[in-house]
């Protein structure tokens, strides 16, 4: 049929130019991601939404939907991909769930827990990174970032550039736009779609959370598969 | 009659919440003393650990006693657990391993606020510390990892349960989480 993919063998309508996550999202289909977000162009970094093409695994975020293919998506051994690399995301920062404001609303927290991973299944790096809370509004906490590049992504459409990734492979970390590297020196506010949308705790809002109980955050009840993702929920509803 | 499984618990480099968490199971308790003995283990006060089928540990790996006891667990329960999120990921000690030992020991005993005769102790009963606090399964072969800070009572439950029955562990997803 003209205009259709088949995932995981159930046909999916497409119109022409929306990519293979466009056309899932559309039909209601969860394909796992992080860096991904429908504001903003794709990315393509976290691998998380890797997915078999006709044999072939490709990034979902970044394939255009062409008729006639046929996508593994949510099958044992693409999960078992997205397990490992969510399992070295996790060690190679330090994420600390018990401790971190975030957790309950974190999407790397949920995405883990969509997945069932129990155990980090590779030696924690525990590199040694800073936390930037020079800014009297909002603070940054490297330790938590991924790489995803969405504040980055979101302060370029805000018009701000406040954001880049700098350095390479092991060494790439997210670097502030200021004269003097810091938050504390730029014009960034915590309404800020660049802080909104940041998917884990590493960019946030200061002098507040923990506004949700536990048992009533975000992912509590309901997987993210089937809630959707945290930061593309209006300001202030949910950390 | 069928015996008893026999287990022994421990608490290394933890808080002793999930040995709490354990203790929630309430009335369950009377329950799983019809399926279990305890060997070693905070609940029994028994200081030396026997042959037993199942170990399990809450706490990472700060000292080396910790090491010492976890080895121990190793050799004599034939399935180990890590319970909780220090023994798994190293947790809240883990956050340590951002500064040096020294930092750490300065902050405690020499210039913390309010610390008097400051003195870093030097006793020979205390174990000496890790460079950096570790997750069990760096030092140990882990064979089940039961996450959360600590885990429900109702998932220590059902993987209990599971594992008495020896059936396959399945956390529902209200009972998996980090924190």
């Amino acid at each position: 049929m003209l205009n259709t993919i088949h995932i995981d063998a159930q046909p999916v309508s497409f119109t022409p130019g929306q990519s293979i996550m466009q056309a899932a999202r559309a039909a209601g289909i969860y394909i796992p991601h992080l860096c991904y977000h429908p504001g903003f162009s794709p990315y393509g970094s976290c691998r998380l939404c890797l997915v078999k093409i006709d044999g072939r695994l490709q990034s979902a975020c970044t394939t255009l939907a062409a008729a006639g293919q046929q996508i593994e998506n949510n099958s044992e051994s693409i999960n078992a991909n997205r397990r490992m690399i969510t399992q070295m995301l996790f060690v190679e920062g330090n994420h600390l769930c018990p401790g971190c404001e975030k957790s309950g609303a974190c999407q790397l927290q949920a995405v883990a827990y969509f997945l069932g991973i129990l155990e980090p299944g590779f030696t924690h790096l525990y590199p040694t990174r800073a936390v930037d809370a020079s800014h009297p509004a909002v603070m940054l906490d490297f330790n938590r970032c991924i790489l995803c590049e969405l504040c980055v992504r979101a302060s370029h459409q805000e018009g701000k550039h406040l954001f880049a990734i700098g350095g390479r492979g092991g060494q790439a970390h997210l670097i502030i736009n200021s004269a003097s590297g810091t938050l504390g020196d730029t014009a960034i506010s915590a309404t800020d779609h660049a802080v909104q949308v940041c998917p884990v705790g590493a960019l946030m809002p200061k002098h507040q959370g923990y506004h949700h109980p536990i048992g009533q955050r975000f992912y509590d009840q309901h997987p993210i598969n089937q809630v959707g993702d945290a930061n593309t929920i209006t300001t202030g509803e949910i950390a | 009659m069928k015996t008893k499984l026999k287990v022994a618990t421990t608490s290394l480099a933890g808080c002793f919440g999930c040995h709490m968490s354990l203790l929630d199971l309430d009335e369950r308790l009377l329950q799983l003393i019809e399926l279990v003995e305890f060997d070693r283990s905070p609940l029994t006060d028994k200081k030396h650990l026997g042959q037993c089928d199942l170990g399990i540990i809450e706490g990472g790996l700060c000292n080396t006693e910790n090491i010492e006891v976890l080895r121990d667990f190793r050799e004599h329960c034939t399935i180990l657990v890590a319970m909780g999120a220090c023994a798994i990921t190293g947790g809240i000690p883990a956050m340590r391993n951002n500064f040096t030992l020294e930092e750490c020991l300065a902050e405690s005993y020499l210039n913390g606020i309010g610390v008097e005769h400051a003195q870093i102790p030097q006793d020979p009963e205390l174990p000496p510390l890790l460079k950096q606090v570790h997750p069990l399964q760096e030092a140990v072969k882990i064979d089940y990892f039961l996450p959360g800070c600590p885990p429900s009572a109702d998932a220590i439950w059902q993987f209990l349960q599971a594992l008495v029955q020896n059936q396959p562990v399945r956390l529902p997803y209200t009972a998996l989480h980090y924190d």
